[in-house]
């Protein structure tokens, strides 16, 4: 058990290592603006939410679009193996609600981003370049890879995601959509606090 | 998976132990189920399908919109120097509560939540965290930051993918240890702690909205 705990702590803590080389992030570190302002967002976000529970008895969530998306690359794979897998058969991997919702929002949020003239392009972001500097791109991948990997992991544990547990459930009363959003935030300010700040 | 429990009476001349009978409805029943050639591609019509794009299409107008799309956002709120991701959620979730509460009373939404599971929802939320903290995007904010352009969301994609297969995987294996620990079923915040509904939200309303107030007094 310590020697398995010892494995993911490192696993974990690799990222930060070379952060040595890194540059202090600037405190306070000039944070862009959103185009809207965060409550008018928000707001329709909640209603946005009802819409989708009124009209179509369904709720709004992300994480499940991408098992779908891993089930059905597997599909295409090695279907025998994707079909020997609990979780699977369970839960089929096809092209379902939370799976178009997902392609949507890359959609919409391409058509703000155009409108609004916010269109980035780019692989390292400010924040990050400012930490781990401009030639920073293997670790970003590395530490997206990791991060997205457990992420998608703990959201299956958990149940859902920001969106399926931090809005549509929380706004619902969910118990275990509170106490997930409470373990989301607390795993991310620690990880977050050791990449960036310590 | 179990087929005994959609059979019906044993018949005399079933020969389930030979294992040579294929021809019931049950156990044709279950070749589909185990044949993924014969799985469907489509979960519902294309018509709900259409439904669920339109909405994901809002759904990331607003995310980008309100600047949650952007890494330098996500990482503040990690790092508790930007609160836009806690002013969006939070007025979402103080819209959605009193809205929700009030088309469930008039019979127009159903409760749609997940089952309380305290080990899965305790250890799956803080993987998710840490996982959160190192992508800097989480599952729905992804897809809008690949929508903005932000070329390392589509890494994430690789990472979330791969998580997935590898929880599926696990479920092979370790099938819900953790889902076994305090299982509540559907509980609610209200049923939880043994007031109505109507009396919680008259009074987290207020509080989650006097947080919001707090935030803006404080400067952030």
């Amino acid at each position: 058990m310590k020697i398995q705990a010892c494995l993911v702590a490192s696993i974990l803590l690799w990222p930060v290592a070379p952060a040595q080389a890194a540059s202090k992030l600037p405190s306070p570190y000039p944070y862009p603006e959103p185009a809207w302002t965060p409550y008018l967002v928000g707001a329709l976000i909640g209603l946005l939410v009802l819409s989708t529970l009124a009209l179509a008895g369904k709720k709004i969530g992300a994480s499940s679009a991408y098992s779908d998306a891993a089930g059905m690359l597997g599909r295409l794979i090695a279907p025998k193996h994707i079909a020997s897998l609990p979780y699977y058969r369970n839960s089929k991997p096809m092209i379902g609600w939370t799976f178009t919702i997902v392609l949507g929002v890359i959609l919409g949020s391409f058509l703000a981003a155009w409108t609004g003239g916010e269109l980035t392009g780019t692989f390292l972001q400010d924040l990050w370049v400012a930490r781990f500097g401009t030639d920073s791109a293997g670790l970003r991948t590395f530490v997206a890879i990791v991060g997205g990997a457990l992420m998608a992991f703990g959201a299956r544990m958990a149940g859902g995601c920001t969106s399926g547990h931090g809005i549509s459930g929380t706004l619902q009363l969910a118990v275990s959509s509170w106490i997930a959003v409470i373990c989301f935030f607390i795993g991310g300010i620690a990880a977050a606090i050791l990449m960036y700040r310590v | 998976m179990n087929t005994t429990s959609t059979d019906t009476e044993p018949t005399p001349d079933d020969k389930v132990e030979t294992g040579s009978q294929h021809s019931s409805p049950a156990h044709s029943k279950d070749l589909v189920q185990d044949d993924p050639r014969r799985w469907p591609w489509l979960e519902v019509s294309v018509g709900k399908l259409a439904t669920g794009l339109f909405f994901g299409i809002v759904f990331g107008f607003l995310l980008q919109k309100g600047g949650v799309a952007k890494l330098d956002i996500l990482v503040g709120v990690l790092l508790l120097e930007n609160f836009v991701v806690v002013k969006v959620m939070l007025s979402a979730i103080i819209v959605g509560m009193v809205g929700s509460y009030l088309l469930r009373r008039k019979g127009i939404v159903q409760l749609q939540i997940n089952e309380t599971n305290y080990g899965a929802n305790i250890f799956g939320g803080l993987i998710f965290g840490v996982g959160f903290g190192l992508l800097a995007y989480c599952p729905g904010t992804n897809a809008a930051a690949i929508g903005q352009g932000n070329l390392d969301a589509l890494v994430g994609v690789v990472g979330l993918i791969l998580g997935s297969y590898f929880y599926a995987l696990s479920s092979k294996f370790i099938g819900g240890v953790f889902s076994r620990w305090g299982k509540r079923g559907k509980l609610t915040l209200p049923e939880l702690i043994g007031v109505s509904q109507g009396m919680f939200i008259a009074f987290a309303a207020p509080v989650l909205a006097a947080v919001l107030v707090f935030l803006e007094l404080a400067g952030y």
